[in-house]
């Protein structure tokens, strides 16, 4: 019998991590400058390691005989089970910059807290994946202010950026009954109790990038049942071609 | 320094030049290993740190303004470097060096 909760927990776990290094990925080749064009594409590796684990752990727990390529390459849209900010189009760099502060400050405490779980897997990756974002959260506070603290057009273009993302945050605060069965095992984060310092951290680094701290928004949500907005289809269409037009490729 | 670097930059709408020096294992000096272009010393590290200790290259690195290095001029090598070829007395030829001794 498949421990249904556990599953999913994972399954979201994987998902936001392989969306968000997907989109990173789409940077390479594109970036300003060479070295940038490593750090993003670094930052989506990680997030690819993370997502490889957790989704092989989700297929363990499922029992059917899917491993990570299998969730990753052969589900659709509604399957997909990540938060709405990570599927996010990139826009310009301070687009992608705004949707990877916010991402990656809510992933830190996330995976800080999800470090104590009772399940010792989780518990694992999540200390191990801590150690990688603590760097993503470093590299996106950083060009937050450089941004933000920069020239006329990086503050306008940052602040766009945040516009676009902000609307995706609450998402990130808001547990289902899946998320409050595994804060009652023992396993599980109580997302609602990292808004405080969430949003202590978010201050900061806004404060000191010269931008006003966004109004709270009504929270946009559906990613974690699955649905999506349009942009995560054409990530999926370029993600997964390979797999559906040749299935069982592999090299 | 950096903050002369940082303003060119700006100023020029391009990004200034670091050396990297990356020091591999613990004991070993820092060795320069190439550049990275940065707005300032801060990105400067990372950049350096996504560039080159990717494959676990490192334990330490620094970088320094590309400005703030000065060379020696390749056309002086004869003065510079030449009378030091004949003096053989200056190297340490007299001395056993234990085997165990590897970065001397």
């Amino acid at each position: 019998m498949i421990d249904q909760p556990l599953f999913h927990y994972a399954l979201r776990l994987g998902d936001d991590s392989l969306i968000l290094g997907q989109r990173l990925s789409e940077w390479c080749g594109h970036a300003a400058a060479l070295e940038v064009d490593l750090s993003l594409t670094n930052i989506g590796l990680d997030l690819i390691g993370q997502a490889t684990s957790a989704l092989g752990y989700a297929g363990d727990l499922e029992g059917a005989g899917r491993d990570a390529d299998g969730l990753a390459f052969h589900r659709d849209a509604l399957d997909y089970e990540n938060c709405l900010l990570v599927e996010q189009p990139n826009g310009d760099f301070g687009q992608t910059i705004a949707r990877q502060f916010l991402f990656s400050n809510w992933h830190w405490l996330f995976l800080s807290a999800l470090a104590a779980s009772k399940d010792a897997t989780l518990a694992a990756m999540a200390a191990k994946s801590v150690k990688e974002v603590s760097y993503h959260v470093e590299f996106a506070n950083d060009w937050m202010v450089r941004l933000g603290d920069g020239t006329p057009e990086s503050h306008q273009r940052l602040s766009a950026g945040l516009d676009w993302n902000w609307r995706f945050v609450e998402e990130l605060f808001i547990g289902d009954d899946v998320d409050n069965e595994m804060v009652q095992r023992g396993i599980g984060v109580d997302k609602a109790s990292l808004r405080a310092a969430y949003d202590a951290r978010i201050i900061d680094v806004l404060n000191d990038a010269n931008l006003p701290v966004p109004k709270k928004h009504r929270a946009i949500t559906g990613g974690r049942r699955g649905h999506h907005s349009e942009h995560l289809g054409h990530l999926l269409s370029q993600m997964q071609f390979l797999q559906r037009a040749y299935p069982g490729a592999s090299w | 320094m950096s903050d002369k670097a940082t303003n060119e930059a700006s100023l020029k709408g391009d990004w200034a030049l670091w050396e990297v020096f990356i020091r591999t294992r613990g004991g070993l000096s820092h060795r320069h290993v190439g550049s990275v272009h940065a707005p300032d010393a801060e990105l400067a590290l990372k950049h350096a740190r996504d560039t080159y200790t990717r494959r676990m290259e490192g334990v330490s690195i620094w970088v320094a303004a590309s400005t703030s290095i000065s060379a020696s001029d390749p056309a002086h090598a004869d003065a510079f470097f030449e009378p030091a070829a004949d003096k053989v007395y200056r190297h340490p030829t007299f001395y056993n060096i234990p085997k165990n001794i590897k970065h001397i």
